[in-house]
């Protein structure tokens, strides 16, 4: 039975299409290498050494910086900024919108984050360290740094856009919140072309190493590249990534009206909160955060081909997440899942959005790439369709569902319909 | 420090905070915002680094002695004559 809210019966200037993206990831800086990289089963993890911290893992970017930007920019701003400034670029040239004639006023920016200001706030101290403290060197360049804006303010000023632009401080579930957000603005009539998403410097600040460390939950492994293991028995922890991934979001009727090429259509999406815990998630709320959003795109779950879920290699996490996707897909026996922070780690704010981009090619190759580095499965986190280690060809690949969970109990789900 | 060695300072600062301008052919006389791409904020990273360097203080009222490499030198003078570099 189809629902009545159901998207696809909703008028075009209401339906929210995907006619873009641009991304930066530890395995690749264009949708097409990352793609690659995902069949091929290419890590970006390495070796990592950072300030206080030591030698660690970390997925790490290496996009071309002064493609979009000067070096004076790159002083001037966060790595943040750079790669929202690298990705939305990426994004509009690939949309193949006519931007010298676009009204800028027009355009939104709508950037998930999972945390930001702490990598500026981290250097200033450290050099301040180096003058006894005295805060009169601490420098004038912080507060624009670290503004909870920053990272879609920079894009802005890189594009001479005009139109609203803010971050969405969402933990780990900022990916899909920044997408929702810009469906949601254009919904509203606030802006016609939405640049949303989500980006991560996380690994610049030596905090997040040492506050995983300290809870027992930062990954560790001999080889980088296998130490990212969600759903593995031996899985230790998270690697931290950085990277970013930002669609241009369009209305239907103005995708259409311009014969934009369409890579998907937003049919579904829900965000709640456990309100249980500071860090360990709920799976039942989980649950009702996937069933939400199926409801609101009028599918059941054994219409969903993919499952990207959001298991991050931490104990509890993943077998968590894994209760909840049993009690939703359980029956589903057609539904394949799968995770990419296997390949580059966790990405933070940029997760959501990458994972959704890792899998979108699926609508045209048919095929789902697996989560890598399973060596055994951990029976807590046992799932009928889990793809491990090979790709597997699919018949047809209609509907994907990206889960993105984070701290302090925030879900979100995005579903993405073939166009 | 002599004007010399100054003027050389100076040149490094600016080389950090616009590494994208081309300083050779720098006019002493010439206001900088003329010459180069520099706002308020850049003047502040002129400071900054004089006084993280040097811990050479900079009061408000005298950033007007930094508008060109001239009046920059001649104002840090008696501030940098005694700094060994």
């Amino acid at each position: 039975m189809i629902a009545p809210n159901r998207a696809t019966n909703l008028p075009d200037d209401q339906r929210i299409v995907i006619t873009g993206l641009g991304l930066t990831s530890p395995n690749g800086n264009d949708w097409n290498s990352f793609r690659q990289s995902l069949l091929e089963k290419r890590s970006g993890v390495q070796p990592y050494e950072i300030r206080y911290f030591g030698k660690t893992l970390a997925g790490i970017c290496d996009f071309e910086q002064t493609r979009y930007q000067t070096r004076k920019d790159l002083r001037r701003g966060t790595r943040a900024g750079s790669v929202g400034v690298y990705c939305a670029n990426e994004a509009i040239k690939h949309s193949g919108i006519d931007w010298d004639n676009t009204d800028k006023s027009r355009v939104g920016i709508y950037v998930g984050v999972t945390e930001h200001g702490n990598v500026e706030t981290e250097n200033e101290i450290h050099v301040i360290k180096g003058f006894d403290y005295d805060t009169s060197c601490w420098s004038h360049h912080h507060n624009p740094r670290t503004v909870a804006n920053n990272p879609a303010g920079e894009i802005a000023l890189n594009m001479g856009i005009t139109g609203p632009h803010y971050t969405i401080g969402a933990a780990c579930a900022a990916g899909n919140a920044g997408i929702i957000q810009g469906a949601q603005m254009l919904r509203l009539g606030e802006c016609d072309l939405a640049i949303a998403g989500g980006t991560s410097e996380s690994i610049h600040t030596f905090g997040i190493f040492a506050s995983f460390n300290s809870q027992n939950a930062l990954a560790i492994h001999d080889d980088p590249t296998k130490a990212s293991r969600p759903f593995d028995v031996h899985r230790n922890g998270i690697v931290v990534a950085e990277g970013g991934c930002l669609y241009t979001l369009e209305r239907l009727s103005d995708a259409k009206a311009r014969d934009a090429e369409i890579y998907g259509e937003l049919v579904g999406y829900a965000i709640n909160t456990d309100a249980t815990d500071f860090v360990l998630p709920n799976p039942e709320r989980q649950a009702q955060c996937i069933q939400m959003a199926l409801g609101r795109a009028g599918l059941t779950p054994d219409q969903i081909d993919i499952v990207s879920t959001h298991a991050t290699g931490t104990s509890s996490g993943d077998s968590q997440e894994c209760i909840a996707l049993r009690s939703v897909f359980g029956d589903s026996k057609h539904t394949r899942i799968n995770n990419t922070k296997s390949y580059i780690g966790h990405a933070m704010g940029a997760a959501g959005s990458l994972e959704l981009a890792g899998n979108l090619p699926s609508f045209k190759d048919h095929v789902v790439h697996p989560t890598i580095n399973v060596d055994e499965v951990d029976p807590d986190c046992h799932l009928d369709g889990l793809v491990i280690n090979e790709p597997q060809e699919s018949q047809r690949v209609d509907y994907i569902l990206n889960n993105s969970f984070g701290m302090l109990g925030i879900n979100s789900v995005v579903i993405i319909s073939r166009f | 420090m002599t004007p010399a060695e100054i003027r050389d300072e100076i040149l490094d600062i600016l080389e950090d905070i616009s590494p994208d301008e081309d300083l050779d052919n720098l006019d002493d006389e010439k206001a900088f915002r003329d010459q180069l791409e520099l706002d308020s904020m850049d003047f502040l990273d002129i400071v900054m680094e004089l006084r993280k360097r040097h811990r050479v203080q900079i009061p408000e009222e005298d950033y007007g002695n930094l508008a060109s490499m001239h009046s920059t030198v001649t104002y840090l003078e008696p501030k940098m004559k005694d700094i060994v570099k």
